[in-house]
């Protein structure tokens, strides 16, 4: 059996030194993907496909993927299966990557990474994430001028900092036009199940809510509330075509600036590890089209849009009255991004409760 | 009115697991353990959507919803029924293959409009308050959930084909002895099965989400495996399971809109808490499980043996 481990080892090595002897060979940079989903999941992962393809044309480099990744023990052989194969930086897209990354990581001090929406870096590790709540807020800004019945949905995935600031973006946005608005919550505890996503968008309109938004990733919700008359929010991609005549605008993740900004600094020697979180202003989060509203509310978005990018606007600022009545951001007071990134409470307004994780 | 909304829900809800749980209890009866339900499901959703969304019309998407279920499950009655293969093993297989296949068949699929299937308005009936909505203005796949409950029934514990069918399940040693052609029979329980997953996985993407993505079938043809042991092999069992364990999916989530400070990930796990207490409760009375359960399923069955 040592016998055994000795070869495998000594072939492991063996091989291990080929692939890094065939990597400082070449000059050009290989960018390589770890999705969590497929590549055509017509959502999250999709969308860091098509910067990665963006990212191929633009640089006219190499690239690879790996997709259907499963967070758990098997990202860090795929992560590493990456790292062995002459990638010279590796995005690890989905936040449960963030351990197998660091790992791997250490294996590879040569090798770059980039892991989205984590928060954990090291010298050859650096993390970014979208700005997704500046959207929302543009949103629940429309939502709060269209809505009759004054009440808001919201199709929750899992109650993670990065939901509770779109929640809780989304009824700040809507309460910058109606006071009085609610934001109905619903958490689906799931990231795709069309079924399950399809019954909580049911579920919220049977109970009076005349506009929807979601953060989960199927356009099933979108369907429903096309069938049911009501006008809703895509997530992550354009969901147009599920509701030419529902879809307000959505809120649509383009990565590829990042990417491009990244591989280039792998190419002049400048990549530094980092934490970006970068938004509206910086073209990683766009909007799709404002449609299906009348012209004033459009205005308003555009304008709102608009303050967003030029920073006058910060969607968490004071004043802020928590969902128990207690202040939370004093007039003018802005909350800060680590404040954000482990935001566990929802604000005056919505309705629902926030399980406790723990 | 809420009232109805909710009822209404709750039925579209129900139908694909009952549907998939009335086929895998006809298979388990003739002594097949399918476990490939999640699979066929997917296959059959797959194949209604690919079919509905090229010709336009939801019937054939029906239709071939049915026959890709049906086609799918030849491949684990091959396996299993001749060449012997391990049922557990297999099955699992049958699901792991099928969300992998129509992963593939859909892959251009995805975001595309679907076609929904209408409802059939009954006139007259569908008028009256509150019912008529409910049970006369609905699609065509609730009638023939509930029909293909009652035919199954009726099949079962009153023909005398029923009751061979149930001999091939309980011993099929003796059935062969009588000169029973125990493989044919069984071939014949799983195709079926095969077809009630594939109108399921039809009904999930024609009527439930008019649309394909990945993995639709999101763990419900599990359920149905479930609710054939929480029904212990009756009939009328898995209706009223499948209708209860639809109530509380539905439920959990009217809740939560209500604002009924629950967590929530204790509603979403409502459902499976539920199954895992009756499954208790029925394992509690030895006889009535011992009586229902099929002897020989799982078992395979080699005539020269």
């Amino acid at each position: 059996m040592k016998t055994l481990n000795f070869a495998l080892a000594a072939s492991a090595a063996i091989i291990a030194g080929l692939y890094a002897t065939g990597a400082s060979a070449q000059e050009d940079v290989k960018a390589c993907f770890v999705y969590v989903g497929s590549a055509t999941d017509g959502g999250w992962t999709q969308a860091h496909d098509i910067a990665r393809q963006e990212l191929e044309a633009t640089l006219d480099i190499e690239t690879a993927y790996i997709e259907n990744v499963p967070e758990g023990p098997d990202a860090e052989r795929a992560i590493e299966r990456m790292a062995r194969s002459g990638c010279t930086i590796v995005f690890t897209t989905s936040f449960g990557f963030m351990e197998p990354t660091l790992k791997v990581a250490a294996k590879y001090p040569d090798v770059k990474f980039e892991h989205a929406t984590g928060f954990k870096t090291a010298d050859n590790v650096a993390t970014y994430n979208s700005r997704f709540y500046e959207g929302r807020y543009i949103s629940g800004v429309i939502a709060g001028s269209i809505s009759e019945s004054g009440i808001g949905g919201y199709i929750g995935s899992f109650p993670i900092p990065e939901v509770v600031m779109g929640i809780d973006a989304f009824q700040l946005g809507a309460q910058s036009v109606n006071p009085d608005f609610k934001t109905k919550v619903v958490w689906a505890n799931t990231w795709f199940d069309p079924g399950r996503e399809a019954d909580a968008a049911k579920a919220l309109i049977d109970q009076g809510v005349d506009v929807l938004a979601q953060h989960t990733d199927t356009t099933a919700p979108m369907q429903i509330a096309a069938e049911r008359g009501i006008k809703a929010f895509g997530q992550a991609s354009d969901m147009i075509e599920a509701g030419p005549e529902t879809q307000l605008t959505a809120i649509i993740d383009t990565w590829a600036p990042y990417y491009i900004k990244r591989v280039e600094a792998v190419q002049n020697g400048t990549w530094e590890s980092e934490q970006s979180w970068d938004g509206l202003k910086d073209g990683i989060l766009t909007m799709a089209p404002y449609t299906n509203m009348p012209d004033d509310v459009k205005k308003l978005a555009e304008e709102t849009e608009a303050k967003i990018i030029s920073g006058e606007l910060k969607p968490f600022t004071g004043p802020v009255t928590l969902q128990d009545g207690t202040p939370w951001l004093a007039e003018g007071e802005e909350a800060d991004d680590g404040t954000l990134l482990g935001l566990n409470v929802l604000v005056e307004g919505v309705e629902g409760s926030l399980p406790k994780s723990e | 009115m809420i009232v109805e909304a909710i009822l209404l829900t709750i039925i579209t809800a129900s139908t694909p697991l009952v549907l998939a749980a009335i086929g895998e209890l006809v298979c388990e009866r003739a002594g097949v353990l399918n476990l490939g339900v999640e699979g066929m499901m997917v296959m059959g959703a797959v194949g209604a959507f690919t079919a509905a969304h090229a010709t336009g019309s939801p019937w054939i998407g029906m239709m071939a919803g049915m026959i890709t279920g049906a086609v799918f499950s030849l491949l684990f009655g091959f396996l299993t029924l001749t060449l012997v293969a391990n049922q557990v093993a297999t099955g699992l297989a049958l699901t792991i293959l099928g969300q992998g296949l129509s992963a593939m068949i859909g892959e251009g699929l995805v975001g595309r409009p679907g076609v929904k299937m209408p409802s059939l308005d009954i006139p007259v009936l569908s008028d009256i308050p509150v019912i008529g909505p409910l049970l006369f203005d609905q699609d065509i796949f609730f009638y023939l959930s509930i029909a293909i409950v009652a035919g199954v029934s009726w099949f079962l514990f009153k023909t005398r084909r029923g009751l061979v069918l149930r001999s091939v399940g309980d011993n099929h040693a003796s059935a062969h002895a009588l000169g029973i052609n125990v493989i044919g029979i069984r071939y014949l329980a799983v195709m079926f099965g095969g077809a009630c997953a594939g109108l399921a996985g039809a009904q999930l993407s024609l009527v439930y989400t008019p649309q394909w993505s990945e993995n639709m079938a999101a763990g419900r043809g599990w359920i149905a495996l479930a609710l054939v042991v929480f029904a212990s092999w009756r009939p009328l069992g898995v209706l009223v399971g499948g209708y209860l364990f639809g109530a509380v999916t539905i439920g959990q989530l009217h809740a939560q809109a209500f604002g009924i400070a629950v967590p929530s990930q204790f509603l979403s796990a409502l459902p499976y808490v539920v199954t895992v207490l009756v499954l208790v409760i029925i394992s509690q009375n030895r006889r009535m499980t011992l009586i229902n359960t099929p002897a020989s399923l799982g078992k395979s069955f080699v005539p020269d043996r």
